[in-house]
């Protein structure tokens, strides 16, 4: 490190005259795919993530005050190349500034970084998808609450590319024991309106002054709170119920290799 | 129709003579907005009284007008003589007819592709002297405006937007000068507070508040850390005219969360500093974070009062810090007269007699992560506060948020980010927030108006007894300034980034907000 403050307070007035322009190619074409993906790439790009960009983006990609980066689908960045795109240039009207100054074998080593935050790769598992599919619309009766590909009621999360998000292990844990793994933002409420009505939802939305509910059967409410008779929140709790009991040890592997095996188009 | 040309046709003459008479006596105009925080003394209190606790209900918008950019809106308008000027992302300023919301000139700062910044290409307002609007642009530079017509008059560079800097404050018009700030704490630039002359755009002095070698403070880094020491000021300070002092708040040392390169208390970072309006010397200064791993800059704005403390009146300075403390400085030398915590905090046990921080151990960022209150946003931050003469309250969007600070490597580049770390949320953990009034001269909490999740906004507090104040999910509401009460509330429909002002329009007043991409004025029915 003293070295390195060396080298630069040496470097430093040439770096102040020609500096910039040394790191940023302008005739660089960006290759479709990442060239630099290797275990040591992702380990620098990790260093480089948590120098410059975890301070909004969190060092997980966990997110904060910048987009949480630990999914697999990325709005901004569907590629590699926009991926590397966005990082070079930042997001215009956005507090994402470009990271210009870095090299681009920097930018795609960060990449693979970013990429190895939230895609899972698939993942063998003991069960069979196509009896657990069947599970899913028959005995789970899952599309109550669960869409995949169009399908079923938005109660619960989406589970189109429900594979891609969590692992075997996790969606275990989300049909045995479903308040253990709750969603990021997940809220179950229950309230009691002027008119007497309760009300068991989740929350869409709520500001200072008012809130909107999702009920279990995917009506949609939404009140000003001061004129609620009651309005509880019950953080950690969800109306999912266990399948413990409700399905085998047998069926629940079924279920989760059909959920594993649900990708989307990622 | 006709009344509107005859009170714009009246009013053009009065715009060309903002002299800084006028700005040193606004609150005898307090149908005008003509520096940043309504006043030198940085209050962000109007003797306005028309809308009141008691009509406030009938409060309606009255016009919207909508900009094109999509970074966050952070200006606070000026108002001088019915036309409303107001600072867009980047550094683009437009005048408004107030009575109408239709826009009477634009000036457009078209940006270079490479400029840098951590935090949206935002903008916070601009200043007025004379007959010239002036506003800090992304890259950097200062530049003055015909008032008439938004022509250019003069461009000077104030820094080198590729190494980081950039100007997201507006500028502060004091005498025949254009005060200045500067932002890039993230980028391991130097920092400093810039005077121009405001006929030339000459440079007339340099603050740089971060010592060179050798210079007193400079043994407060340990080895050449103090070369990309950072310290800057990019929020609007304030000025004591009977002292000639400016003052100015400064921002964390860089890199952000990794203390173990510059080791020491890194003066002047996360400072007040007052410095002498003529020639830019340090007469004194008050550090409120020595040797911050947070990044709590407190680079919130200083407020100018005289206040009594334990049976004595002083001239003080009011100050909310982002490190989640409240402070009451001697304004004439600095010196810590009394403070306390008013927001949520886990890093001191609390202030010592001269206001030094009794820090908690283990509480810097690790490469495991740190949990801590408040966190990287602070207890409050650059958005202002108001201090109301009526009710000799300080107010203030206060948020009661912990964060995880990670430590990481420290690499210096030209140009790049130089943060030696991460911050992330708690997971599970609902932000929450709370507009607090306190007393001034203690920071004893009087009252609070919780919000849902807090607001990245300021307030203004008036002579009706009022407290304007708004949230993250877009309301924007009155507040009883005595008791807190909600008296009014109306929804933007988009996040609120900005501080409210207000003034007279047609002889009306009114409350104009900066919203989402839009700026609302209110008016009574």
């Amino acid at each position: 490190m003293r070295l390195l403050r060396l080298v630069l307070s040496i470097m430093l007035p040439l770096a102040v005259v020609v500096p910039l322009a040394a790191q940023v190619d302008p005739e660089y074409v960006i290759p479709k795919t990442n060239p630099n993906t290797s275990p040591a790439d992702v380990t620098r790009g990790e260093q480089l993530f948590k120098g410059q960009c975890a301070g909004c983006h969190g060092p997980k990609g966990e997110g904060g005050r910048g987009a949480v980066l630990a999914q697999p689908r990325l709005r901004r960045a569907v590629d590699d190349e926009s991926l590397f795109r966005t990082i070079r240039d930042g997001v215009r009207g956005t507090e994402m500034p470009g990271a210009d100054t870095i090299t681009s074998r920097e930018i795609w080593q960060m990449a693979s970084y970013v990429r190895s935050l939230g895609r899972l790769p698939g993942e063998n598992v003991p069960g069979d998808a196509k009896r657990g599919e069947n599970l899913y619309r028959t005995k789970g009766n899952c599309s109550r609450c669960h869409v995949v590909a169009g399908e079923g009621t938005a109660i619960g999360p989406e589970l189109t590319e429900i594979g891609a998000r969590r692992g075997s292990s996790r969606l275990r844990s989300a049909l045995l024991d479903p308040e253990s793994v709750l969603p990021e933002g997940f809220l179950q409420l229950r309230l009691v309106t002027a008119d007497g009505r309760r009300i068991t939802g989740l929350r869409l939305n709520e500001d200072t002054f008012t809130i909107q509910v999702r009920d279990l059967n995917g009506g949609l409410h939404s009140f000003v709170k001061e004129d609620l008779k009651e309005l509880q929140k019950d953080p950690g709790k969800s109306p999912m119920p266990s399948f413990r009991g409700v399905l085998s040890p047998a069926e629940i592997d079924d279920l989760i290799a059909y959920l594993v095996s649900l990708r989307g188009k990622l | 129709m006709k009344s509107a040309f005859l009170i714009l046709a009246a009013a053009i003459p009065l715009a060309a003579q903002v002299s800084y008479d006028r700005i040193r006596q606004a609150d005898s105009e307090p149908g005008n907005w003509l520096t940043y925080s309504g006043g030198y003394n940085a209050q962000r209190y109007s003797r306005l009284d028309q809308i009141n606790a008691t009509n406030v209900r009938r409060l309606h918008a009255a016009w919207v007008y909508q900009i094109k950019a999509t970074d966050a809106f952070e200006t606070t308008p000026l108002v001088v003589d019915g036309i409303m000027y107001l600072s867009e992302p980047g550094g683009s300023v437009t005048a408004l007819d107030t009575v109408t919301g239709r826009p009477m000139w634009k000036y457009t700062r078209t940006l270079p592709d490479n400029v840098r910044g951590c935090c949206g290409q935002v903008n916070r307002g601009v200043a007025i002297l004379g007959e010239m609007v002036y506003v800090g642009t992304f890259d950097a530079h200062l530049i003055a405006l015909d008032i008439k017509s938004g022509i250019v008059r003069w461009d000077s560079e104030v820094a080198d937007p590729k190494l980081g800097h950039s100007i997201t404050g507006a500028p502060l018009a004091i005498k025949d000068k254009i005060v200045v700030g500067m932002a890039g704490g993230e980028y391991g630039v130097r920092g400093f507070v810039d005077a121009y002359d405001a006929k030339t755009g000459q440079r007339a002095w340099r603050f740089w508040t971060v010592p060179a070698p050798g210079e007193p403070g400079s043994e407060t880094w340990t080895g050449d850390s103090l070369k990309n020491g950072a310290a800057t000021t990019w929020v609007t300070g304030a000025y004591d005219p009977e002292q000639n002092l400016v003052l100015w708040g400064t921002g964390n040392p860089g890199p952000d969360w990794n203390g173990d390169v510059r080791g020491g208390d890194n003066l002047y970072s996360d400072s007040l500093v007052a410095l002498d309006g003529d020639t830019g010397k340090l007469k004194w200064y008050f550090q409120f974070t020595p040797h911050d791993v947070h990044d709590w800059d407190a680079t919130e704005v200083p407020v100018l009062a005289d206040v009594v403390v334990r049976g004595e009146r002083r001239k003080a300075v009011l100050f909310g810090n982002r490190n989640a403390f409240y402070y009451v400085l001697d304004r004439t030398n600095g010196k810590f007269l009394a403070g306390r915590p008013y927001a949520e905090q886990t890093w001191a046990s609390g202030l010592d007699n001269s206001g030094r921080p009794i820090v908690l151990p283990n509480t810097s960022p690790t490469e495991e992560g740190t949990k801590l209150f408040p966190n990287l946003g602070g207890g409050t931050n650059w958005f202002s506060p108001s201090f109301s003469p009526q009710t000799n309250l300080f107010y203030l969007s206060a948020h009661d948020v912990g964060g995880i600070y990670y430590k990481g490597e420290a690499e210096y580049r030209p140009g790049a980010q130089f943060n030696g770390g991460g911050f992330g949320p708690i997971p599970g953990v609902e932000r929450s927030g709370a507009i607090r009034a306190l007393n001034s001269a203690t920071g004893e909490l009087k009252w609070e108006f919780p919000l849902h999740s807090g607001a990245w906004a300021g307030v203004l507090s008036t002579a009706g007894n009022l407290v304007f104040g708004s949230s993250n999910e877009g309301d924007f509401y009155a507040l009883d300034a005595t008791a807190g009460r909600l008296l009014w509330r109306f929804q933007t429909g988009a996040r609120i980034n900005a501080n409210p002002i207000t003034y007279l329009s047609g002889g009306k007043q009114h409350v104009a907000i900066a919203s989402g991409n839009s700026i609302f004025a209110f008016a009574l029915e």
